[in-house]
């Protein structure tokens, strides 16, 4: 019944040993970052890849999921870059600032690197290759955790975006990073962006990943700092493991949206760990996922209020077909001074096959005695009665499971405050529901 | 919304420190020596006059659990447990079953202490309840007319001392009786049903069980009989260092129904005492096997010192169509409770049920909760939770419905509220929902906003403050819930009664 128990090495765990010990002289960051890679690393080398036995991988053992480590990405040529030209498709049509990434790795020329009031940019390996402090003292620090995803990825890290968007400044186009497969052999990358929003900041942040068959661990930090406004989105395409983890504080009067959209993955695994610092403020955490054959997507949240008065608002929706498989964990921790505190969780999957399987677990770990917190989960079918309305008045049974599964993730997309991202996510979710067969 | 007084006061007229079984008698018993090991469990055995096959059936589970590690993934933490260190068996010395008067009169007075008369002229006199009279009896129907008889199997440290009504119970075809005396009398029954609802590989606590199990009882109900009275057992831990093994297994064959009470109390001892049960349930066609607990053991002091570790496996199975279990509970005790009465709902239209109120104080920690394990087709079940932690304690509700790929039309509603008074204790809630089957309907909500508008909104018209028509609307669903108890263990569960779950979190 323990998980103390380490046999022997699995390949994967083999492999992600050896890629440690070849790259970690090359790896860009000395001093402090060095150490955290160290650290990260031993961190892994005491627990291995998590499994089933572990709580909060239950229902997605990455031990028997990742059987291998692909090669580590080399840098993007000339054919790969071409390659990421197109990805990220999904918004063309909004005006975003794009910042394009093959295989993890940041493509200047393909990004729109004006310079705007208030906003630097910079890539992870660059800054920590010149030793950047700021970066170096921020790393690692937003939300510490022992879970070995993310220290995987503080092992390996290689590159990303490091954003800073200064006190006050209004960032008006969404900042749209595109995460996507350049090479065309199989490969993996470690990929760790930063972003700090400053005092009264508004900004919307688009992390778009389209890993194509390539092996992603990603890994955000991300500073919402007090009375700062933050979009956030994750979007998510992927056909190799994938497995991303945000990290977030959110100060006090702040306010945090984000939604993650997830559909034709075949092994996606979203983690976000916030927490509320400062009094006040308010996060609405929603996401979407549509899967079908074989796909198998976790939304793992731990949402920690440790500061008074603070408003969270959890929101999930899964669609499944075939024998696909979804998993939602959340957690809500209120912590024992944080009173007044006002939660609500809710998640309900909607399975249109009974070879379909949908895991839920909302949960609620509550210290302080003067708080709201609810949670909801619900499973189940589409409502017969209600297919059976529309198609008395003449619409097909596909339009009318169609129409009905529009609705049901409607409810969680209407959320979204940018008009144009929203119709965008719509139309991505019809197109899923016109492919149905 | 913080809890409100009147809960804040209830809660505490039940608090740690007010325990009231806590009481040693003073009795000379005989024990096994200390430790585990086949000499213990072949001791154990010997003195129970058990047949081969069951002293085999106990080696085969030692030597598995000595392959097995303790679970972890509770939230709960005590020292580890050393498990050579206690003593398996203990057996009053005075122990003649021939009749309730040779029963040791030290003995049938600490069960009169505990309201728990074991003469059955006595209960039929409606004489119950001398020793501890309490203020909120008094609006009580009379006590003895308000009951009806129940029979009553005493077990005290390892063994059964009496068992009450089993002549009646005999004419009616009902076998009801200390599980030692099972193995022997029924050998087919108890080889045939003992381990099929909770195998001795199920986890360490019951494979430990499985090894050293003492007495418990045995109940079988056979095709079409109704019980025709309320059975119980009372547990009670009476020597110090001495864990409790107690197993039982009740059988309702097609068509039958009975109604079970548990009830437990341990006095007050500064160590930890370990209390390892398993409880299997087994309901054919058309059975209904209704299980009730009060759990008040030991819990410890205000300072976490002593209380009984409550490490139990309860389970039911609704091997047959059409046939139902439900387990109700209150707990109160325990310094550590390990709990999950569970349903696994095989037979077609089978239904589950759970109801729980579960009380923690002091430096009490409960992790408990159910599994609704969804088979066959059209099963339903209802969980109905509710936690109040107070004090320095932590209590989690954990709970399992699933539903597996043949369950089509399988149907859950959950609800589970906790409550918090002061900011010093914890309450969790960690539900594990998993549909593999799309007509299954899963529902799962811990808010407190469910109450129905309309009931506010009908009692607020009539002139009570909003928070006044929450307190009432709330309160008779608890009173729901305590009404799944039988009226012979009302009066135990009528002090929670007014508790209120107002200003309660998911």
């Amino acid at each position: 019944m323990n998980a103390d128990v380490r046999t022997m090495k699995t390949p994967a765990e083999q492999a992600l040993s050896a890629a440690f010990a070849a790259t970690r002289d090359t790896l860009p960051g000395k001093g402090a970052v060095a150490a955290l890679r160290a650290d990260a690393f031993a961190t892994f080398e005491t627990r291995g890849l998590p499994h089933r036995r572990v709580e909060e991988w239950k229902y997605t053992d990455l031990r028997a999921l990742m059987r291998d480590l692909y090669p580590l990405a080399a840098p993007p040529d000339a054919a790969a870059k071409a390659r990421a030209k197109d990805a990220g498709k999904l918004l063309a049509g909004i005006d975003c600032r794009r910042l394009v990434f093959a295989d993890g790795a940041f493509v200047p020329e393909q990004s729109d690197l004006t310079p705007e009031q208030g906003l630097s940019i910079a890539s992870l390996a660059e800054a920590l290759a010149k030793g950047d402090a700021a970066t170096a003292a921020q790393l690692g620090k937003t939300f510490p955790t022992d879970d070995v995803a993310v220290a995987l990825n503080a092992a390996l890290m290689g590159d990303g975006a490091v954003i800073r968007i200064a006190a006050g400044a209004e960032i008006k186009r969404p900042i749209h990073l595109v995460f996507a497969a350049g090479a065309d052999k199989p490969s993996s990358s470690f990929i760790r962006s930063l972003i700090v929003v400053e005092k009264g900041a508004k900004a919307t942040i688009i992390e778009d990943h389209e890993s194509g068959a390539a092996q992603v661990n990603a890994a955000l930090e991300l500073v919402v700092g007090d009375e700062a406004q933050v979009d956030y989105f994750k979007l998510t395409q992927a056909r190799a493991l994938h497995v991303a983890s945000l990290l977030a504080t959110i100060g006090a009067k702040a306010q945090f949206r984000s939604f993650a959209f997830t559909r034709d993955s075949s092994v996606v695994r979203n983690q976000n760990f916030i927490r509320f610092t400062g009094e006040h403020a308010h996060g609405g955490i929603r996401g979407v996922s549509l899967l079908r054959g074989k796909e198998h997507v976790d939304t793992t949240l731990l949402i920690e209020h440790a500061a008074v008065h603070c408003e969270s608002r959890e929101q999930f929706r899964a669609v499944l077909d075939d024998e696909s498989h979804s998993v939602f964990q959340g957690k809500i921790v209120v912590a024992p001074h944080a009173q007044k505190t006002d939660a609500k969780m809710m998640t309900r999957a909607l399975l249109l096959s009974d070879e379909a399987e949908a895991d839920n677990k909302p949960e609620l770990e509550i210290f302080a005695d003067d708080v709201v917190c609810g949670h909801g989960a619900t499973a189940g079918a589409l409502d017969p009665g209600l297919k059976f309305y529309l198609m008395s008045r003449g619409i097909t049974d596909k339009e009318a499971e169609a129409l009905l599964i529009q609705a049901f993730i409607g409810e969680t997309v209407e959320e979204i405050a940018h008009e144009g991202i929203r119709a965008a996510l719509m139309d991505a979710a019809v197109a899923w529901l016109g492919a149905r067969k | 919304m913080p809890a409100v007084q009147e809960t804040v006061e209830q809660v505490r007229l039940i608090d740690v420190d007010q325990y009231k079984y806590g009481f040693v008698t003073d009795i000379e018993s005989e024990k096994a020596p200390k430790g585990l090991s086949e000499d213990t469990i072949r001791f154990i055995s010997a003195k129970k006059s058990e047949p081969e096959w069951m002293l085999a059936w106990r080696l085969e589970a030692y030597k598995r659990w000595l392959t097995m590690r303790e679970p972890t993934w509770a939230r709960v933490s005590y020292p580890k447990i050393d498990y050579q260190d206690l003593y398996y068996y203990s057996a009053p010395k005075r122990n003649a079953l021939a009749s309730l008067d040779e029963v040791d009169p030290e003995i049938l007075r600490t069960y009169e202490k505990l309201g728990i008369p074991l003469k059955e002229q006595e209960i039929l006199a409606g004489v119950r309840k001398q020793g501890e009279p309490s203020k909120l009896d008094d609006d009580e129907m009379t006590v003895g007319e308000a009951r009806g008889r129940v029979a009553v199997d005493a077990v005290f440290d390892s063994v059964s001392v009496a068992t009450t009504f089993k002549e009646e119970l005999k004419k009616a075809g009902v076998i009801f009786m200390p599980m030692s005396e099972a193995v022997r009398e029924h050998p087919d029954l108890v080889k045939k049903y003992l381990g099929s609802v909770v195998p001795t590989s199920d986890n360490f606590f019951a494979t430990l069980n499985s090894a050293v199990f003492s007495d418990g009882s045995f109940v079988y109900v056979p095709p079409g009989v109704r019980c025709p009275m309320e059975l119980s057992t009372y547990f009670r831990i009476n020597e110090a260092n001495t864990g409790q093994f107690e197993r039982t297994l009740i059988i309702a064959d097609k068509g039958a129904y009975v109604s079970y009470l548990e009830g437990c109390t341990a006095p007050m001892r500064d160590e930890n005492q370990l209390h390892a049960a398993v409880v299997e349930l087994v309901a054919l066609d058309d059975a209904e096997i209704k299980y009730s607990t009060v759990q008040n053991w030991y819990p410890g002091d205000a300072n976490g010192k002593g209380g009984i570790f409550n490490f139990v496996t309860k389970r039911g199975d609704c091997r047959g169509a059409r046939s139902k279990i439900s387990w109700t509970q209150v707990e109160t005790g325990s310094a550590i409770t390990w709990k999950y009465p569970s349903c696994i709902l095989r037979g077609d239209n089978s239904r589950g049920e759970f109801y729980s109120i579960a009380i923690s104080n002091g430096h009490q920690q409960v992790d408990s909760g159910t599994k609704m394990i969804h088979l066959g087709k059209n099963t339903v079940s209802r969980i109905i939770s509710k936690g109040i932690a107070a004090g320095k304690s932590n209590n989690t509700y954990r709970g399992l419905v699933s539903a597996h790929r043949k369950a089509t039309g399988a149907r859950n509603f959950t609800n589970c509220d906790s409550l918090l008074i002061g900011n010093k204790c914890g309450a969790h809630t960690v539900p594990y929902i998993e549909a593999k089957n799309s007509s299954a309907t899963f529902e799962h909500e811990a808010t407190t906003s469910k109450i129905s508008e309309d009931m506010l909104f009908y009692c607020q018209s009539r002139g009570m403050s909003a928070e006044e028509a929450t307190a009432l609307v709330v309160n008779g669903f608890v009173k729901d819930v305590l009404q799944q108890l039988p009226m012979e263990f009302a009066v135990e569960a009528q002090k929670l009664i007014s508790i209120s779950l107002e200003g309660s979190v998911g």
